[in-house]
């Protein structure tokens, strides 16, 4: 088989599987990529060479003793630096977790294993995933394939930008507000967030509990529903994991038929604050989505002009608490200059060297919304507009089986252009945050490139709580249709490197 | 100049409140499935969870859960349809995710309350002591203090071992206690016992007092008849029944002192000292830590459904008023004998070796007498002293197979009391062995009547009560180890007298 | 000092959050970290405008409950496993600076 690289997880799978190629060859092709162009593109935290080989061997003899069957066995992939792995760098991009190795793996880096899944390694990302960017990383900013001084996305700028550079086939993003499929829509790559629960979040280093939610990236929609059948699945490890069957999403994928689906369109989410490049693929989607049979709603979700400030109220409040065991005490980096510092002196240095700006701001902001005399006024009244939102979807699902916007309002921006400016950075979220708030599930799958500067534009698809095979099916009946008119997938135009 | 007690109550009414944390008896801990055990080497019984790993998760443990609800019940409170677990946030090395899983202003059981019994000159005398509520929490880890006396102050380090990280506690927190008056120290007392034994009789723990399985926050406040409550201390960490009865009766004075010479109470935290009985000042209430509550987003509401409380309620066993009530009866004792082994903490140890084959008399022959006596000697409970119940018995059996007298059985008590091994072991150590062969015995009362002719003579002559000194010579003898029914059987015997 | 603005953020306060969130931040960044606070709560208090003192919160977006374990113990981590990551390990114990002030 040829160009290992540019192939599908699916179509390496079934190679591997029919023992056309060994997951070695596959695997070692990608780390061959890795080392030619990661010094540029700079995905990757941390890559184990000999390990993932040596993994890929193992996988490999499994297969030639029928040993596996998994739709993905001796497929390679890249993890999030926030998915802890057993024995493997674990750092969620932050210095204060610089050279930590979990005693543990995450549940989905054990389901991964259990389906002969090879890890080529970390992902780089926003510290603590705060970001949308990856430029808070504390280990240096990734670059997006499609124009190195511009930005991957964030958080999962890593995972995003691994797959758009054809490093890895396929790759585990988190997303909290955005942090899969902002970075899929930048990068030209399609990128999932499931119903929350469905995925477990037992090992996955936690930004805001509530939100938070693990999913597959990959370059194409089925790609993306093979690994999330891996992933999915009930964890007792987890409690806010969902106890039910998995449903079949490849199926869903493979039926891709929307004739009679209503399809709508949030009236809040397009306007004001959206390049016009971007709107102009977005109505163009519109139109495929009718010829392929979808009748178009306009529907409005009145709260959701409000989403952004329940998210920075929520999300940080939470994150001030996840992030307090980070204190230089049984894990982690300890900053103390031997003279005699008490461990109050000790944590407080440790914190104010090991976390970034970003992270040290949305500490500060959350430790402030949850503070005596603000609770009510802040976190208490974020939460109550997270059931007005939560309501809003709920009434638009009442009329529409699925609805659509722009997944960002920008193309990629460029590398510094934001970074000091942290309200502009909060807004690249504006139309992601509802579906975390509400606990939906989403997909952001690419729909062209804006004509102004010739940057990937990604559409955000949204369906009810539960109900992800939805996306699979709207997702690979719109992507067929535009990958007709190209003669390829979108990644295909990315600059070779 | 130190107030008298009683000068207290003449000017003061107290009123108290208790909150008292209570390790639970699960067989894992609270949100992970490591070893709830106490002991184990430090740091075996962790796991990513109760060492807040990054990326754990908690999930809780449905037995620790079972057992509030089954508490709650027994203290006749109402179980919420619907609550939830907060974080507590406040940054302290003993505690992993720095921020502790607790229940904040959504506790499993309100609104309950206990019957307490007090003796007082006028005999028995109870309180209803109202319950404001039942929670869950887990506990932290355990500080040892280096290169300082052990103490926090002065310290260069310190060494946390987190086996008890995340051990489940529940905190029983009272109403405040009004009316008690003098009788305050022992209501607090009295109240601490009973929910020990409500605990322990519903088998939700054993509550191991010396290994600090139960812990008490004492509130105290003074103020005169008529006038609005006072400002209140609390004392923390007070450990034992006796502790909570001094804590409550040295805070009294020390407050009433205060008010006598014209200052005011401050509003803090105070620590007991289990050696002098006396609280310090600890932090100040008033600059309170913000502990930032917001409901734990990793678990879920816990709703207990009304099919699950009656379940639970099914299995709750006699409460211990009754069953003290019942044994009273089947004892034939006095309210004022039973009070008195109550408050002495010998009940259960009496049930446990009756249980184990000894006479209801003997058994409170033994606690309430000898053992209590140690035990006042020693300041502390009769449970913590090296004797059991089963010990009791087994000196029991030896009495009545007449392998034993009643004075070697005293010298048995003192060998345990000091801790040199079992009976068995004592008694062949101390060289315990009744001299039971009638040739030896024998030998010694001809040796004795050859001491003392003229009381033979008397014996003969009729006045048999005049063995009683060759029987005592005997046994002197014998340094006490023969049984002296049987030297006086042998003594009349060879005197040919017949009773 | 900078004027307490309507949040009440200054940087009194400023400095009284980094102490409860154990983060020693200088003088430069408490002055940054008040007029960010300020910047971003007064962009989104338009959040206080929504009446919804009688709307129920949402704190968890899928509505679950009652989810428990089974009380049975299980081994748990080897020394091994975790100390090579621990920044001070002593007599089976973790090592830490000495504590001033008490417990909660």
């Amino acid at each position: 088989m040829n160009d290992l690289i540019r192939q599908s997880a699916a179509t390496l799978a079934g190679a591997i599987a029919r023992k056309e190629v060994s997951s070695e060859e596959v695997t070692r092709a990608h780390l061959d990529r890795i080392s030619q162009v990661d010094e540029r593109v700079h995905a990757f935290l941390y890559v184990d060479p000999e390990a993932s080989i040596a993994r890929a061997r193992e996988v490999d003899q499994q297969i030639a003793k029928g040993e596996l069957s998994s739709p993905l066995a001796g497929v390679p992939i890249a993890l999030k630096d926030l998915v802890a792995t057993k024995g493997v760098p674990t750092t969620c991009g932050s210095r204060i977790l610089s050279g930590w190795r979990p005693p543990y793996s995450a549940t989905i880096v054990n389901k991964l294993h259990a389906a002969g899944v090879v890890s080529l390694g970390k992902t780089n990302m926003d510290e603590f995933a705060m970001g949308s960017s990856t430029e808070h990383s504390g280990y240096g900013p990734t670059h997006n394939p499609w124009d190195l001084d511009r930005i991957p996305g964030g958080s999962g700028g890593g995972s995003a930008a691994a797959i758009a550079s054809f490093e890895a086939p396929l790759a585990i993003g988190t997303d909290t507000g955005g942090s899969i499929r902002q970075p899929a829509a930048v990068t030209g790559t399609v990128g999932v967030k499931p119903t929350y629960g469905g995925v477990s979040r037992y090992g996955i280093v936690a930004l805001a509990s509530s939100l938070d939610q693990a999913g597959p990236c990959a370059r194409d929609v089925m790609d993306t529903a093979i690994l999330h059948s891996v992933i999915a699945g009930h964890d007792p490890r987890d409690s806010t994991s969902i106890n039910a069957p998995v449903p079949d999403f490849v199926a869903a994928a493979l039926s891709a038929d929307i004739r009679g689906m209503k399809v709508g369109v949030i009236k809040e989410l397009q306007g004001e604050g959206f390049q016009p490049g971007v709107l102009q693929r977005f109505k163009q989607s519109l139109e495929i989505l009718t010829e392929l049979g979808a009748e178009i709603v306009e529907v409005s979700c009145p709260h959701f002009q409000y989403a952004l400030g329940a998210y920075y109220l929520i999300l940080p409040s939470e994150a001030s608490s996840n992030l307090a065991r980070f204190d230089g005490m049984r894990f982690g980096i300890r900053v103390d200059d031997g003279n005699d510092r008490s461990v109050e002196q000790v944590m407080s240095a440790t914190r104010e060297e090991g976390f970034g700006a970003e992270v040290k701001r949305r500490i500060m902001l959350g430790t402030y919304a949850l503070s005596s005399g603000y609770y009510d006024a802040y976190y208490g009244q974020a939460q109550r507009i997270r059931t007005l939102i939560t309501r809003d979807f709920e009434a638009a699902f009442t009329e529409v089986d699925v609805l659509v916007s722009p997944t960002s309002p920008t193309t990629a921006f460029k590398i510094g252009e934001k970074l000091d400016d942290p309200l502009a950075m909060y807004l690249n979220d504006i139309a992601t945050i509802p579906v975390n708030l509400a606990g939906n599930c989403a997909m952001s799958l690419p729909i062209g490139l804006a004509p102004e500067d010739g940057l990937p534009v990604g559409l955000q698809i949204i369906a009810p709580a539960m109900a992800d095979s939805l996306l699979y099916r709207v997702g690979s009946a719109l992507e067929s249709a535009l990958v007709d008119r190209w003669g390829g997938l979108l990644i295909s135009e990315a600059p070779s490197l | 100049m130190t107030t008298e007690y009683n000068a207290v109550i003449t000017e003061f009414d107290p009123i108290i409140g208790l909150e008292t944390h209570i390790e639970l008896g699960t067989n894992s801990k609270m949100f992970c499935s490591c070893s709830a055990q106490f002991g184990g080497e430090p740091n075996t019984f962790v796991c990513p969870v109760c060492l807040g790993m990054p990326g754990s998760m908690p999930v809780v443990n449905r037995v620790a859960v079972e057992s509030t609800i089954r508490m709650g019940l027994a203290l006749n409170c109402s179980i919420v349809p619907w609550c939830r677990f907060a974080r507590k946030n406040y940054f302290y090395p003993d505690m992993p995710k720095n921020y502790q899983i607790s229940q904040y202003d959504e506790p499993l059981c309100i609104n309950g309350y206990l019957d307490v019994t007090v003796a007082t000159e006028n005999g028995p005398q109870v309180f209803r002591v109202e319950i404001e509520r039942v929670h869950m929490e887990e506990d932290t880890g355990k500080l040892l203090h280096a290169g300082g006396a052990g103490r926090i102050h002065g310290a260069t380090h310190s060494l946390v071992d987190y086996n008890r990280a995340g051990i489940p506690l529940i905190e029983v927190v009272t109403k405040p206690i009004l009316g008690t008056g003098d009788l305050a120290p022992e209501v607090a007392k009295a109240y601490v016992a009973e929910l020990r034994d409500l605990m322990r009789a519903l088998g939700v723990s054993d509550v191991r007092m010396e290994e600090g399985s139960l812990r008490c926050d004492v509130n105290v406040s003074l103020s005169r008849p008529g006038e609005e409550w006072g400002t209140r201390t609390e004392t923390k960490n007070v450990n034992s029944l006796r502790s909570v009865e001094r804590a409550v009766r040295t805070e009294m004075i020390r407050q009433a002192d205060r008010l006598r010479s014209g200052e005011r109470i401050i509003q803090e935290t105070r620590h007991f000292n289990e050696e002098t009985g006396d609280t310090t000042s600890g932090r100040s209430k008033e600059q309170a830590e913000d502990y930032r509550y917001f409901p734990e987003p990793d678990l879920v509401p816990i709703a207990p459904s009304e099919a699950w409380i009656e379940e639970l309620r099914g299995t709750l066993p006699e409460i211990p008023s009754v069953r003290r009530a019942r044994l009273q009866i089947d004892w034939g004792i006095s309210d004022f004998d039973m009070q008195s082994l109550v408050n002495a903490g010998a009940l259960d140890l009496i049930v446990a070796s009756i249980d184990a084959g000894v006479q209801p008399a003997a058994a409170r022959k033994w606690w309430t007498g000898e053992l209590t006596r140690v035990a006042n000697e020693r300041n502390c409970e009769l449970e913590e002293l090296t004797v059991s119940p089963s010990d009791i018995a087994e000196i029991e059996g030896l009495i009545s197979a007449g392998d034993l007298t009643d004075k070697m059985a005293r010298s048995v008590f003192e060998g345990l009391l000091a801790g040199e091994g079992s009976v068995s072991q004592i008694v062949s150590q101390r060289g315990l062995v009744v001299v039971s062969d009638d040739a030896s015995l024998i030998a010694a009362i001809t040796a004795a009547l050859a001491d003392s002719p003229d009381i033979a003579e008397k014996i003969q002559g009729g006045k048999i009560a005049a063995a009683g000194s060759i029987v005592g010579a005997v046994m002197k003898a014998t340094q006490g180890q023969a049984d002296a029914a049987k030297v006086r059987t042998l003594l009349l015997e060879q005197l040919g007298v017949k009773e | 000092m900078t004027d307490t603005s309507a949040n009440g953020i200054d940087q009194n306060l400023v400095v009284h959050l980094g102490k409860l969130a154990r983060l020693e931040l200088t003088d430069v960044e408490v002055e940054h970290y008040t007029l960010q606070l300020e910047q971003i709560l007064g962009a989104i208090a338009s959040i206080s405008e929504v009446a919804a003192a009688d709307i129920p919160p949402t704190s968890h977006p899928i509505p679950l409950e009652n989810v428990y374990r089974e009380d049975i113990a299980i081994p748990g981590l080897l020394h091994e496993d975790f100390v090579p990551g621990a920044p001070s390990f002593e007599d089976d114990r973790f090592r830490v600076p000495r504590i001033l002030g008490e417990s909660a």
